[in-house]
């Protein structure tokens, strides 16, 4: 503070309301006198002060933590996705597809490694994942996973994958976000799969439910594992030869694992192209263009 | 502590405050690429499958 400034106030001119600034401005004085380091007073004022920044600091570890969550772990997973992709791309370039293995097991499919790719017009013509093996931990930070034991794309029965739904390369941020009759379309090495998101789509009720009482998209509770059968919450139903079922379960809701979100589809197109580049068919492109994206 | 810590720091004002960023980008580091990655697995956050799997 300048001199002027005190001066201004500590002299107020004769007549001038009582305000604050002369209540605040007390005539200037030595520095107040250097505090006893011994006194209970300052004890108190240490104790506290270590309290409030132990509290700040854990907040701003709390805060970071969120930052890693929805921010530093979608680094970590869009390489490792990246990686996947790439390697898949190389094996089906070279002539070799994971998915035909010797008499037609799946158990040689290496865990976490990519089996397909995964394309939802709904969400955006960018929406391109490799669904990996496996769905554990590990699996999932790469892509969505494939649950083990279910179908494989086409097959009959369903195919299953799970996916994160925030941080870790988010696949599934948006599934609520499919209406009845949306195409999800799968490229193996040999074919392209277009399963359609069950539910009404004359009405858009999602909740709708086939023949077999699949829905378009259900909330359950995460040790229901009812909804990855091969006919999805159909214990002990064994499914028909035109029953080509996909699953796939996100958290629910949003940054929680209470629920789990579960979208099912029907298959309704299967076909058999050669490979020429990564480029889709005109008949597969055209879907995103239906979708008006 | 954080006062501690500022009385400690050796130099003049400008070399203090050098050394403070890049404690604050330490710490952060520490924070983010080793121990939330190691914690995160034991929060139930996460988790996407059914059926335990």
């Amino acid at each position: 503070m300048s001199d002027g400034h005190y001066g201004r106030h500590a002299a107020p001119p004769a007549g001038a309301p009582l305000g604050m600034a002369v209540v605040e401005q007390p005539a200037p004085q030595p520095a107040p006198p250097a505090r006893s380091r011994t006194s209970g007073g300052d004890a108190v004022r240490l104790v506290l002060r270590g309290i409030g920044q132990t509290l700040v600091t854990a907040g701003l570890v709390v805060l970071l933590f969120v930052v890693y969550e929805v921010w530093v772990t979608n680094l970590f997973a869009h390489a490792a996705q990246a990686k996947v992709h790439t390697a898949l791309e190389n094996e089906w370039a070279t002539g070799q597809d994971p998915l035909s293995l010797p008499g037609g097991s799946q158990n040689g499919i290496p865990i976490g490694t990519g089996i397909a790719n995964i394309y939802i017009p709904r969400l955006g013509r960018d929406f391109a994942f490799t669904v990996v093996q496996g769905t554990g931990a590990d699996s999932l930070e790469k892509g969505p996973g494939h649950y083990l034991g279910t179908a494989l794309p086409g097959q009959v029965g369903d195919f299953a994958m799970a996916g994160h739904r925030v941080g870790k390369g988010e696949p599934f941020l948006n599934l609520d976000h499919l209406k009845p009759g949306d195409s999800v379309i799968i490229e193996t090495k040999q074919s392209w799969f277009v399963y359609r998101v069950e539910g009404d789509a004359k009405t858009g009720n999602i909740s709708a439910k086939d023949a077999h009482g699949v829905p378009g998209r259900e909330v359950v509770y995460p040790d229901d594992g009812n909804v990855i059968l091969p006919v999805p919450d159909n214990p002990g139903l064994a499914p028909g030869p035109n029953d080509h079922y996909m699953t796939m379960t996100t958290c629910h809701p949003k940054f929680t694992a209470t629920q789990r979100m579960v979208v099912h589809a029907q298959l309704v197109t299967s076909m058999t192209v050669p490979r020429t580049g990564s480029k889709m068919p005109d008949s597969i492109s055209a879907l995103y263009n239906a979708a008006g994206v | 502590m954080y006062t501690w810590i500022w009385r400690h720091l050796p130099g003049v004002l400008a070399l203090k405050l050098v050394q403070v960023l890049v404690l604050v980008a330490a710490v952060c580091a520490l924070l983010l690429f080793v121990v939330f990655p190691w914690v995160e697995p034991h929060l139930p956050i996460s988790h996407v499958t059914v059926n335990g799997q």
